[in-house]
């Protein structure tokens, strides 16, 4: 880094900036950028639980928690995401490393994972719709079908992500852009996790006992 | 520029004194004192706007560029004891708000008895307040006096210096219940029960409005409040009972489609519980109410976890229907052939003037 | 073809949905249409189409979005005020037996319009278009963090601003005030378009303020130049950071009341309707959680404004910056806890009602300070009475009178007699047209000349003023003592003939207030036809003290062809004041974000999605919904996002430029 000082009479004040850098604009930004969006995905979160905690009891006569939730498949449902979190791990340091192959193998591996779990809920929401509980028959059914299934969307999303970076890692390597995608994407990931867990403590385990 | 702006600041107190501003100029004593309230804290915060207002006026005569006899001091950015002083006067103020809101709140909220029927008169300890029931329909407003076994359309007649106590639903919108003489507004809500206690203090006319929009009708859903002498008062209930009908459910049924421009009403009885059934959102024959329905939730869902418990005379939870009917199909389940047509209807041909459809015609909410 | 498949085809769509039979509409129709029409000849006569293509619509550069933002808050500020008058004409003459010229059906969504078009489509795109527009050069920065992110977030918005525009012509826009509360928006009580287009103009809009505000705070949060700690960011950072750190934090609760509000309407679930255990009364929550701190995202950033106007042209530093900038903090912090004082009357609760009241005072705290500060601004100033500063004294002397309202307001039982009347009303339009309206003016005058090299027509910029500020006064002070008079709000017509005059009064001042904005269109006209009279060629046109200033008007693509370095608050100025001296050689080649028409892309399938989905047309919704995701993963298929500006570019347009400018 150089600095360009300026020949006024009695001070030399630098008033420029010369770093060859300085057009990297943006890099450090994306990364800050991101975890700001999650911080607004969260409160967007907040919002659905708020609304499912206002109307958690709001069964209209229906069903209530421990009549519809299957709790074994949902345990399945956690163990899944909370393994590919795990997976998802796994590649950060090879990605770091500069690894392609098994960074390429324990994404796909997450992405796999990732795919069960949306599967597992799709087949609970499908059954749950198919017994006459679905998201119009009460109010506690149409916040916990919003809940989860936003979620769910987002772990979709996610999957259409990890396939994006299977193939643009494939097509240019683990170059500095790529890295931080993936970084991102993890983010994103473990941030999805988190969210399940209240989902799974506050919807399902909560519901059930009280 | 600095004195015109402030000039329609001067006219207003001579605008002010020249209407009748009900609010300013209240007939009934929780209104009076909310009144109070107000010029109270006006005169507070004046204290701090008039001076700001002044120095900025001044400031700006004063230290205009064209004035040569001005101090220029470009430094002058900071001054400790300034700061102090200008984060202290807007706290101070707030700080003394603050106080009487805290108070004022308490002493004024809607639920809270009346204490007293007007300054320095307590409430006698005999006295017993005046129910009246108020229901918020689309677009009219209905009162139930369960004391006297009469209800009324559109007119709500109180006696004078008599405390009462309004409980207030609404059928199907958040309205608002708004005597502006009597007591502010208080929400009529569906599914919910709100309270105000007032008095009136004065006989005399005045009108009361929903404050909440509620679609087409809205601003013909107004009442007359009337404010009676005792004995004038007994007469009017006199009237009201010599009326041809009473109040039955079947009539309410009838009453809570929606109408517009509704003329007053008088009915000379009033069946039992017509009340709770507009707070329970159970006038439509065969509509569970909603207290039942919540007791049943919370029979299902409570005890042990491993012992599901459903109510009885309801099938059991995965088995049980609907049981509310009425909501439209949502869009997304529509055959194209029920997607009906969004016409425009910003000038409705037949309908030249709002209010001439008859009572709950479906058209009245522009339902297509 | 079969009913059937026309519907399957067109959804609810048919030729009843087109406004024929109503003069009004159809009147303003053929305007708009043969308006359209002569621009869209004009451009292509002129055959401009490849330049704004490409030079304009696909453009990154801040400063571009940042203007095409602001015209088209003006544009909608057109529409918006036209309801407004169409509003005051019908309350001025509906009384007794005279309904007006309006039915209940053309009044009602007109009120809805104007207040959802004003906030939605006019302050925030000219509050995001400032942002946009200044924040960057005052950081000294040449672009946003996401310069692509900035581009689709303009579009999005344009994209929600057409598709409310649409249902003036096709269909209908909802009929339920502009918050469009459950349980009156849902399905069972307004089935028809209104509310569809509602909800779907405002989510589309609402993703672009959102993505916008995560790049404002990345921008200023990682872009500043080199010496500028958070300590020595211009008032107007400031005031942007917590303004967009606000949007991010309330619009969501916004998105979801919203989301959550097209699934009663499109899946029949139960969230605010009055059967099967909904809640209506949560909607008023989330959407008041947005409502209030909303209006701070707003007025922070033109408080921001005041303070650089009144610091420029007192000649002086801003008095007491570092209070002022806790002032903001403070601001911020507190709005987020004040929503509940917009329904007091809901029964919360002597404790809860105190709590939110007592929370609401305690704004004006923060908010007192700043205007003091701006008063000790003043005090031993060199004041020069230039537009901008007379649009400050007016704000200070307007804004004062709506704060001192709005505490009034804030105490519960006072509220009690004035919530939803025509007082509430009078309160939030002094306090929005004094804080925000003024200073968003006072702001375009202030930076015209650095945008467009050439400052606005002085006359006419003078009538904008005298329109604007008397007509406010005339037009509200009667609505004051209406409200006063227990009179409600959204009424369509009344009664009693004694509250007639002061409507009249009300009325004659929106048409003041019609002279002002005719005249801030006149003072752009004047000044593009006496351009070279106004022109500004030192750049710094009114002895500015932010790092804006010290780069040409307009200033180049690249913004500054080195990175400042900031040593004192007040950069440009500290650099005059030492003899700073603009480099003449030593250029470098600077990297730039590379144009891109993906924004406009997703933008206009967006509002394909959104037209598909208000009237039914599933399959083009369910189209577009899938182009949406292939265009968003095609795009992050495109790696070739920068290109770079040689240094011999630089140094032509540097010395063409640069040579009459300040410290040349």
């Amino acid at each position: 880094m150089t600095h360009r000082t300026t020949d006024a009479p009695g001070a030399a004040i630098t008033w420029h900036h010369l770093d060859a850098d300085d057009h990297d604009h943006g890099g450090g930004a994306t990364v800050l950028g991101f975890w700001i969006y999650l911080m607004s995905d969260a409160l967007i979160f907040a919002s659905l639980f708020a609304m499912f905690g206002v109307v958690s009891t709001s069964y209209a006569g229906g069903p209530v928690p421990r009549q519809i939730f299957d709790l074994p498949l949902v345990a399945l449902n956690t163990a899944l995401l909370l393994a590919s979190s795990i997976t998802f791990g796994q590649a950060m340091p090879h990605m770091e490393a500069g690894r392609i192959g098994p960074t390429r193998l324990w994404l796909a591996v997450t992405g796999v994972l990732g795919a069960a779990f949306v599967g597992v809920e799709l087949y609970e929401f499908s059954h749950l719709i198919a017994e006459g509980a679905g998201p119009q028959r009460s109010a506690f059914l149409s916040a916990f079908f919003t809940l989860v299934g936003t979620h769910g969307a987002h772990v979709t999303v996610g999957l259409i992500w990890v396939v994006t970076m299977l193939v643009q890692i494939g097509q240019h390597g683990l170059t500095g852009e790529i890295r931080r995608r993936v970084v991102c994407l993890s983010m994103f990931w473990h941030f999805l996790d988190i969210i399940w867990i209240g989902v799974f403590n506050f919807v399902y385990l909560y519901g059930v006992i009280r | 520029m600095r004195r015109a702006t402030g000039l329609p600041l001067l006219v207003l107190p001579l605008l002010l004194s020249g209407c009748d501003m009900v609010v300013m100029n209240p007939t009934g004593d929780v209104a009076y004192q909310q009144r109070n309230l107000i010029l109270f804290s006006v005169g507070v915060m004046l204290l701090i706007i008039v001076p700001v207002m002044v120095l900025t006026v001044l400031f700006a005569y004063r230290y205009r560029s064209g004035n040569p006899n001005k101090i220029y001091d470009p430094s002058f950015d900071h001054s400790t004891t300034l700061e102090l002083v200008i984060w202290s006067c807007p706290l101070l103020i707030i700080i003394a708000l603050s106080a009487v809101t805290w108070t004022s709140t308490h002493l004024l909220d809607p639920f809270r008895p009346l204490e007293r029927l007007a300054p320095g008169v307590p409430v006698p300890p005999d006295a017993k307040p005046l129910n009246v029931q108020v229901v918020a329909l689309d677009w009219k407003w209905l009162f139930i006096y369960p004391d006297l076994g009469i209800a009324t359309v559109n007119e709500l007649a109180l006696p004078v210096d008599v405390p009462v106590r309004f409980s207030i639903t609404s059928t199907d919108q958040f309205n608002t219940f708004y005597a502006p003489t009597l007591a502010g507004m208080i929400y009529a809500m569906p599914t919910m029960r709100s309270e105000l206690n007032a008095v009136l203090n004065k006989p005399g006319e005045s009108w009361g409005y929903s404050g909440n929009y509620t679609g087409r009708g809205y601003s013909d859903m107004r009442f007359k409040l009337r404010g009676v002498e005792g004995a004038d008062f007994d007469r009017w209930v006199a009237d009201v009972k010599a009326a041809e009908s009473g109040l039955e459910l079947s009539t309410l049924v009838e009453l809570v489609k929606p109408s517009e421009k509704v003329p007053v009403m008088h009915f000379a009885s009033v069946q039992d519980g017509l009340f709770d059934r507009a707070v329970n959102r159970c006038i439509e024959p065969g509509k569970p109410c909603m207290i039942d329905v919540m007791r049943r939730d919370m029979q299902a869902s409570g005890g042990h976890p491993h012992h599901a418990h459903p109510a009885p005379a309801m099938p059991p939870g995965r088995e049980a229907q609907p049981l509310t009917g009425t909501k439209p199909k949502p869009a997304l389940e529509k055959a194209p052939d029920e997607k009906g047509t969004s016409p425009n209807v910003t000038k409705p041909v037949e309908l030249e003037t709002p209010g001439q459809l008859k009572p709950g015609d479906g058209r009245n909410r522009d339902l297509q | 073809m079969t009913e059937t498949t026309l519907k399957t085809i067109f959804g609810r769509l048919g030729w009843e949905s087109f406004p024929i039979h109503e003069p009004i509409l159809f009147g303003t129709f053929v305007v708009v249409a043969l308006l359209g029409l002569a621009i869209v000849g004009a451009v292509t006569w002129f055959r401009l189409w490849g330049y704004l293509w490409r030079e304009w619509f696909t453009s990154v550069d801040h400063k571009k979005i940042g203007i095409m933002y602001i015209i088209l808050g003006i544009i909608m500020l057109l529409r918006g005020f036209a309801d407004a008058l169409m509003m005051r004409v019908q309350q001025a003459i509906a009384f007794g037996a005279n309904e007006g010229y309006l039915p209940a059906h053309h009044y009602d969504q007109i009120f809805t319009a104007h207040g959802t078009i004003m906030i939605f489509f006019v302050a925030i795109p000219l509050v995001v278009g400032l942002i946009n527009f200044v924040m960057p050069l005052q950081i000294g920065a040449r672009d946003v963090a996401f310069p692509f992110l900035n581009n689709l977030s303009f579009w999005l918005t344009a994209a929600g601003a057409v598709l409310t525009m649409t249902s003036l012509f096709i269909g209908e826009f909802a009929r339920t005030g502009w918050l469009s509360y459950a349980p009156l928006a849902e399905l069972s009580y307004s089935p028809d378009t209104g509310v569809d287009y509602y909800l779907w103009s405002l989510q589309i809009a609402g993703v672009g303020t959102t993505l916008s505000a995560i790049n404002m705070v990345a921008t200023i949060i990682k872009m500043r130049a080199p010496g500028m700690t958070m300590m020595k960011l211009p008032v107007f950072c400031w005031t942007a950071l917590c303004s967009n750190v606000l949007a991010i934090a309330i619009f969501p609760a916004l998105t979801v009341a919203f989301f959550l509000l097209m699934l009663d309407r499109y899946v029949g679930t139960n969230f605010f309707t009055n059967e099967l255990g909904g809640a209506p009364m949560m909607y008023w929550n989330m959407v008041w959680i947005w409502g209030h701190p909303e209006v701070y995202v707003l007025v922070l950033p033109a408080f921001g404004i005041y303070s650089e106007i009144t610091s420029t042209f007192t000649g002086k530093r801003l008095f007491g910056y570092t209070s002022m900038v806790y002032a903001t903090v403070v601001i911020t912090i507190l709005s987020y806890l004040v929503w509940l004082h917009h329904f007091f009357t809901m029964g919360a609760g002597p404790a809860v009602n105190s709590f939110f009241g007592i929370a609401t005072m305690v704004i004006s705290i923060p908010t007192g300070a700043k205007v003091f500060n701006w008063l000790f601004t003043m005090y031993r100033g060199d004041i020069r009475f230039e537009l901008p500063m007379m649009w400050v004294v007016a704000f200070m002397l307007t804004f004062v009178v709506g704060g001192m309202t709005g505490v009034l307001l804030a105490i519960p039982p006072a509220d009690f007699v004035l919530h939803n009347s025509l007082f509430l009303v009078a309160h939030f339009h002094n306090t929005i047209i004094g804080g925000v309206v003024f200073g968003l003016f006072a702001a375009m005058v202030y930076w015209f000349p650095k945008a467009f090299g050439f400052k606005l027509d002085p006359f006419w910029g003078k009538v904008a003023f005298w329109g604007w500020v008397v007509g406010y006064w005339v037009a509200w002070t009667p609505i004051y003592v209406v409200g006063l008079m227990g009179t409600a709000r959204r009424v369509h017509h009344f009664d009693d003939p004694s509250i007639q005059p002061y409507f009249v009064i009300a009325a004659i001042g929106a048409l003041i207030i019609l002279v002002g904005i005719l005249g801030f269109v006149m003072s752009i006209v004047m000044g593009f036809v006496k351009r070279e009279e106004l022109r500004d060629t030192t750049g710094d046109p009114w002895g500015g003290r932010t790092l804006e200033w010290s780069t040409s008007s307009p200033p180049p693509a690249y913004n500054f062809a080195f990175l400042p370095v900031v040593h004192d608050l007040d950069a440009w100025y500290d650099m005059k004041a030492r003899g700073y001296q603009r480099p003449v050689d030593e250029f470098r080649p600077i990297y730039m974000p590379r144009n891109t028409g993906t924004g406009v892309i997703l933008a206009g399938l967006s509002l394909a999605l959104g037209f598909g989905m208000v009237w039914y047309m599933w399959w083009l919704a369910a189209l577009t919904f899938v182009a949406l995701l292939a265009v968003a993963v095609g795009h992050t298929f495109n790696f070739k996002r920068d290109t770079f500006i040689p240094a011999a570019e630089v140094a032509a347009t540097e010395n063409a430029r640069q040579p009459l400018a300040v410290g040349a």
